[in-house]
């Protein structure tokens, strides 16, 4: 017994010092070899020893194994059967980096910073940060080590997590000696996201900003590395020169991994994605991007849905993500991703992990992810496992580390002891305690430390208490008045009192405590996973739709073409096309749909919207690079909501900030659809351009972006236009030039907002142009001509009434709010009669929305240039299905009810230009996506699981989180955020 | 009757690029005939005979007289009471986002005195656009604080203020505060809800300006105690606008302890949970508008537009505004009205929410709201249903029996460039 605490004692070693060190008194360098006996070794995942030995010396294992000699120099423990993992590895932390600094991505007021504010010859973005190098900065903080081991890590990858390309990280164990004694590795993996941090430089602002930015500096730096450019970037230098390295993307939602997915492989980069614990969400896709992945665990805290009142606030969804995340692991084991386990709350980490071990993450898989998995993508032996050779870091756990309640005892860093939990050498049990000869049976529980005493005999009335202290127990048993007080020391699972006390006692383990039998009943309770929505959203689908062929019948067919309407009518659909369209058709079909006093029309387009997205406006002057498909969110409710008015395609557009936006998203309302195959495949590419008080930024009195005129906007398009040919010019120079002379020059640089631009000119890029006054839309056009190209659309054009026969003398289409007016100074001249006279003068008109709750009432406001310049209903009701779909350049497929055409259509109760229509059923591509019908019975399924999350939030005893309402988000042109709701751009 | 429809829009169009004249008052009687009479308390007369003089309805029904040569046959045509637009910046802005436009938010929290009928400009640009759609009266509303100030209810059509007011300060708005606001974060770039820290001090401010005024609680003459005095006597009514059902509760309450007898809420979405509580406290309800998104994401994806309609179930005395971000939008009040009709209401009843409903809760229901014989002739004639935009087209309108000029500059605009293109 008494060797044992001298060996403990023995342990506190201090490390030897620095080779190079000068010492300041004697020489003290050993090199002890301590051997743990008789634990139960977890080598890694997959190979568990019970009876082992384990010997360290120094920061290294030794040995391994059953069986082994243990040499006599070596120190014993015999851990009795207490576990050893190898110690966690932590891929994601700014551990013993300064903490960078703060500063809001935009501000609606003040000047812009235009440039970067960084010193030195650093990238032109301030958010590329590619030569910052973790190691320069490094330093161990012992606090912060102190609380990452107490989770068990023992070596971390350490990144300064600020900016979009942050620089390299360094690989540490976390023992408190000398930082040069701690560095594993000095440089490992180059960091990025899509957060540009601390950068004061106004560009970018958004998602798609961010992405664009990412893919001209990759660009930049492969074209820097090709010759001998004319000055230095150190980033672009640090970036060719760690390509080599490990690079780790962080990203804040499933979204942007599969945006960060998308980018490495049109750049061939190896990315490592580090995510937001949010797989579960599209699980199908994750999994199809085949990548190793750095997953934080997130267990959400349930929303306070305490009272009725506070639950009105509560959305379905947040229930949700409390009912799901802690499956998040499960399904990335279920559907074999390659993942790495981060903590998400370092407070709770140890009790989350436990959890997903609970929900169904197997016991070895939650260590692999800790262990061998970081490893593996840190291509380091010598750590996550216990293997010879390898560092001593290990973690030593009495109980199972994966269950409820299991603990640390003690966290070994590269041979270093450090402890977390004493362990107390007493298991819990049955015990025979003797005092003075007499013998009774206590059950003792041995509560992480904690003694819990009670005795085996129902009848006895004898109450226990005992404490422990170093190496003593004391044992109070007390029995009404009567009170005895024992002292006696520890031995591996026995009390004894010290020689020569009196009374003489002791107690001694003699068997394990008789389960109950319903905590049986519980281990063997079936996992009852929930099943994901797609999207993950209250409507989301639980099924796919098994049909593939309609036939609506009897319906007032609308066709949108010569033939006009055709009463009585039937429409089959099949595989996604309009295949028949006649009386009385005798087609096999898997559902019949009676049309009878229905109307059926094709889907409405709504040229103009901006819903589905994660950001809607970049803000440089030429934002042509960004790409707002970049930006797609196909779990946005509106796609649902759009598809109960009717809509089944859109033109997601940029934002009016900039006089040459970013590139449209065109979109169907594939509902259950990820973001990328909402996209419409082989439509044309769109682009917004804006004129006017917007990219002027005529909001904020102290802007200094250029333009702020009608004058400068003008400017910009002619300086942009010239460029993009002049860019063309250099690149057609040097593609002429044989492949010698190519090897003399330096290549030109690839742009990617010249390229868009460029595209915009060669008629590749159709424009949708925001605009308001006449003087504005005749100078665009006027601009356009003198370059050769036409504008595709003007999109809100509400002085086009006023230009209509220039328009039309340009070729341009136009789409319009109904009625909308009033709202900015340039609007004061708009009338609601403008889409009747551009209709009646020949120009292709739409009605548009750019507002999700109007999107689904775009018939409503198609019927208004009924009243308003009194059109005929069918003229009305092509402004929102095939004029914008001629804008787009997808009346081919859509738009109309033809044969052929894509199944894109609505089944409304009354004729749907009327006030009293209601989209009863909506198709898109043949799929009915949305069902009036059914509407009630979603409902109320919405309503009962409500109500099942509210009673299982309720008899949780977890903490909650304050009950939160989130705002329905309004995005329109000006938004730049949703946040400043200020009318239509 | 296309024709019919736009030859009078010439004949009135002469004004210009200026909102038309006021009219002058009626000179003789108005009768016609074989019309679809709208009386706005639910029921419909087809066919009748409705008839006007000095401003007042003389007759309406089936009358077996002779047809005077001035008589109107309006078969196929209705007629309605003039649509009613409460709690709105018309008249207080014009450019929403020219800031020397808009008066409808005085600075400070506390502004029960202000008072919005002296900044009601009656020759707005946007005021004829909502007579255009048969919105006659109005209710222009301070905003913002947490006392805005007093509503007034007036005509849409009249040369100053003081024409334009049927009654003045007939209501000081509270808008009630709730535990937590949203707050835009820069740094993550999303709208977060937060504690309201002020939530406690904001309602200590409201309630001791409603019991001070009740104590009296000064001795100089105190304009502010002054603006809230007669709301105890009921000639001023109190509008509370808040959309948490929390605070409908606290709101309610409050002012029914503290002995306020005319209230009325102001409301969305929010008031859902509670309708069983605004029922038994018998206040009235104006859903401030209509075309709304669902407040929650699992909200019913028709929650917007079946709010009133379970007010209305509930037997609540409700009526439509038509609130949001846009004044020029409110136009299309009938239209909201319409799209409760299309979502399960019976027609006439969605009328109702704008006409009779909205005239009592704004205590005018003896003169306005309705076609009753002693009314006001406030009224319009469509060429066809005035809830649906097809069918909204209006060939007559009248304030007090005064005809209005219905054209406007957007009706000037449309004749000058269809004839520049010669269409």
């Amino acid at each position: 017994m008494k060797i044992i605490i001298c060996l403990v004692l023995s342990f506190e070693l201090m490390a030897n010092p620095n080779p190079t060190a000068m010492l300041n008194g004697p020489k003290d360098e050993r090199h002890p070899i301590v051997a743990f006996t008789n634990a139960h070794l977890f080598i890694d995942e997959n190979t568990e020893l019970s009876n082992a030995s384990l010997i360290i010396q120094d920061d290294k294992i030794i040995a391994v194994g059953q069986n082994i000699d243990v040499p006599k120099k070596a120190q014993v423990r015999d851990l009795h059967g207490a576990n050893i993992y190898p110690g966690f590895v932590l891929l994601d932390s700014g551990y013993g980096l300064p903490e960078p600094g703060k500063h809001a991505p935009f501000t609606f007021f003040g000047a812009e910073i235009m440039d970067t504010t960084t010193k030195g010859a650093v990238n032109t973005n301030e958010a590329i940060k590619a030569s910052y190098q973790g190691i320069t900065e490094f330093h161990h903080d012992i606090k912060k080590a102190k609380e990452l081991r107490k989770l068990g890590f023992s070596s971390v990858l350490s990144s300064r997590h600020d900016g979009i390309m942050r620089g390299s990280s360094v690989l540490v164990n976390l023992n408190d000696d000398s930082d040069n004694q701690s560095i594993i590795q000095p440089k490992v993996a180059m960091h990025l996201s899509f957060d540009k941090g601390s950068s004061k430089q106004l560009y970018p602002i958004s998602l798609m900003g961010a992405s664009a930015l990412i893919r001209q500096t990759w660009l930049d730096a492969a074209w820097y590395s090709e010759g001998q450019p004319s000055y230095i970037d150190v980033d672009l230098t640090a970036i060719n020169k760690n390509n080599h390295l490990l690079q780790i993307f962080e990203t804040k939602n499933w979204q942007q991994t599969l945006l960060a997915d998308k980018l490495s492989k049109e750049f061939n980069k190896n990315l490592i994605i580090k995510t937001s614990g949010d797989e579960y969400k599209h699980i199908d896709a994750i999994k199809k991007l085949n990548r190793k992945l750095i997953v934080p665990l997130v267990m959400p805290k349930a929303p306070d849905v305490g009272d009725e009142l506070d639950a009105w606030k509560v959305s379905l969804t947040d229930m949700m993500k409390w009912q799901m995340s802690p499956y998040n692991a499960y399904y990335l084991n279920k559907y074999k991703v390659d993942f790495a386990l981060i903590p998400s709350n370092n407070k709770s980490f140890l009790k989350d992990l436990a959890q997903a071990v609970e929900k169904g993450l197997p016991r070895n898989q939650a260590l692999a992810a800790l262990t061998s998995t970081p490893a593996r993508y840190l291509n380091n032996s010598k750590i996550g496992n216990l293997n010879k050779g390898s560092f001593a870091n290990f973690i030593i756990a009495e109980k199972d580390l994966f269950k409820k309640g299991g603990k640390i005892n003690e966290n070994w860093v590269a041979g270093k002891r450090y402890e977390i939990n004493e362990i107390i050498p007493l298991q819990s049990g049955i015990y025979q305690l003797t005092i003075a000869g007499k013998a009774q049976e206590i059950e003792l529980q041995n509560k992480a430390g904690k003694l819990e005493i009670k005795s085996t005999a129902k009848e006895s009335k004898l109450k226990f208490k005992a404490q422990f202290s170093e190496e003593f127990v004391r044992l109070k048993i007390s029995q009404a008045q009567n009170e005895q007080n024992l002292l006696g020391l520890v031995n591996y699972n026995s009390i004894t009192s010290i020689s020569g006390s009196d009374p003489v006692w002791q107690a001694k383990r003699i068997k394990d405590i008789d389960k109950k039998e319903d905590k049986d009943k519980k281990a063997n309770k079936k996992l009852d996973i929930p099943v994901v929505p797609q999207p993950f959203s209250a409507y989301g689908l639980t099924a796919k739709e098994k049909a593939s062929s309609y036939l609506i019948t009897n319906a007032t067919v609308w066709t949108g073409e010569t033939a006009g309407v055709l009463e009585n009518t039937d429409v089959f659909v099949k595989n996604g096309k309009v295949a028949k369209v006649g009386k009385n058709l005798s087609v096999k079909a898997d559902k019949i749909i009676d049309g009878t006093g229905h109307y059926l029309t094709a889907g409405i387009i709504d040229e103009h919207s901006h819903i589905a997205l994660l950001s809607v406006n970049d803000i440089m002057a030429n934002s042509s690079m960004v790409r707002m498909e970049d930006a797609l969110n196909s779990d946005d409710i509106n796609i649902y909501r759009n598809l109960s008015g009717g809509v089944t395609a859109a033109q997601l557009l940029h934002g009016s900030a900039n006089p040459l936006g970013g590139q449209s998203a065109l979109i169907k309302m594939r509902w259950g659809a990820t973001s990328d195959e909402l996209l419409i495949k082989g439509a044309d590419k769109f682009i917004k351009f804006a004129l006017g008080e917007n990219v002027k930024r005529s909001r904020s009195q102290s802007s200094i972006r250029y333009p702020l005129t009608r004058m400068g906007v003008e400017q910009v398009y002619r300086d942009a236009f010239t460029n993009a040919l002049a860019y063309e010019k250099q690149w057609n120079d040097y593609n002429k030039l044989s492949r010698s002379a190519k090897k003399k020059v330096m290549p030109p640089r690839r742009d990617l907002m010249m390229e868009a631009t460029l595209e915009v000119v060669n008629k590749n890029r159709y424009i949708t142009c925001h605009s308001y006054v006449q003087s504005e839309i005749n100078m665009l056009m006027k601009v356009a001509d003198d370059f050769n190209f036409k504008v595709n659309t003007f999109t809100h054009i509400l002085e086009g009434y006023k230009v209509a026969d220039k328009m039309l003398a340009h070729g341009v289409g136009a789409s319009t709010f109904a009625d909308w007016w009033a709202y900015k100074w340039e609007v004061n001249y708009a009338i609601p009669y403008n889409a009747a006279i551009m209709t009646k003068m020949g120009i292709t008109t739409a009605i548009n929305s750019d507002d999700a709750e109007m999107a689904r009432r775009l018939n409503q406001e198609a019927a208004k240039s009924i009243k308003y310049g009194g059109l005929t209903e069918q003229e009305a009701w092509k402004m929102v299905t095939l004029n914008p779909a001629k804008l787009l350049h997808l009346d081919d497929k859509m738009g109309s009810i033809k044969v052929g055409k894509d199944a894109d259509i609505v089944l409304w109760n009354a004729n749907p230009l009327s006030i009293y229509a209601t989209a009863q059923k909506t198709f898109v591509d043949g799929k009915l996506l949305f069902d009036r019908d059914k509407q009630m019975q979603i409902e109320r399924q919405i309503s009962n699981k409500r109500m099942e999350l509210i009673k299982q939030i309720n008899q949780s005893d977890e903490p909650k989180m304050p009950a939160q309402m989130k705002p329905e988000k309004h995005m329109q042109c000006d938004s730049l955020t949703g946040y400043e709701y200020l009318g239509a751009g | 009757m296309k024709k019919l429809f736009l030859s009078t829009l010439l004949i009135s169009s002469v004004v210009l690029a200026l909102a038309p004249v006021p009219a002058p008052k009626q000179q003789k009687e108005v009768v016609y005939h074989n019309a679809t009479v709208h009386i706005g308390n639910g029921k419909v007369m087809k066919g009748a005979t409705l008839a006007f003089s000095e401003g007042k309805i003389t007759r309406l029904g089936y009358f077996k007289m002779k047809w005077q040569p001035t008589d109107i046959d309006l078969k196929g045509k209705h007629i309605y009471p003039g649509f009613i637009l409460p709690v709105t910046r018309i008249g207080l802005t014009e450019v929403d986002a020219v800031k020397a436009t808009i008066d409808d938010v005085e600075v400070g929290q506390m502004n029960p005195n202000v008072r919005s009928i002296v900044a009601y400009n009656t020759d707005s640009e946007i005021i004829p656009t909502l007579k255009f759609n048969g919105v006659l009266l109005a209710q222009p509303t301070p905003r913002g604080g947490l006392v805005s100030g007093l509503s007034s209810i007036v005509q849409l059509d009249a040369w100053n203020w003081q024409d334009a007011a049927i009654v003045s300060d007939d209501a000081v708005h509270v808008n009630w505060p709730s535990a937590m606001r949203p707050k835009f974060d820069m740094a993550t770039f999303t709208l977060k809800t937060v504690k309201n820290k002020k939530y406690h001090h904001q309602l200590e401010q409201i309630k001791s300006l409603f019991i001070d005024a009740k104590l009296n609680a000064t001795q100089a003459k105190n304009i502010k105690l002054d603006a809230i005095k007669p709301v105890y006597t009921g000639k001023r009514k109190v509008y509370i606008h808040a959309n948490k059902p929390k605070a409908i509760i606290e709101a309610v309450n409050y002012f029914n302890k503290i002995g306020v007898p005319s209230l009325v809420l102001v409301t969305g979405q929010g008031v859902l949970p509670v309708l069983d509580f605004v029922k038994q406290s018998g206040i009235a309800v104006i859903v401030a508008n209509a075309h709304q998104l669902p407040q929650r994401e699992d909200s019913s994806v028709d929650a917007g537009y079946t709010t009133a309609l379970k007010l209305q179930k509930a037997g609540i005395l409700t009526a439509l505004a038509y609130q949001g971000g846009m004044t020029m939008g409110s136009r299309n009040l009938a239209f909201t009205a319409g799209t409760l009709a299309s979502y399960g209401m019976d027609k006439e009843q969605a009328l109702q929410l704008i006409t009779s409903n909205t005239a009592k809760i704004l205590g005018i229901d003896k003169n306005y709201g309705t076609l009753e014989v002693g009314k006001s002739a406030t009224l319009f004639v469509s060429q066809g249903d005035a809830l649906d935009m097809k069918g909204n087209r209006l060939i007559d309108a009248y304030v007090d029996g005064r005809k209005l000029n219905l054209a406007g500059r957007q009706q000037e605009l449309n004749q000058r460039y269809l004839k520049k293109y010669g269409k």
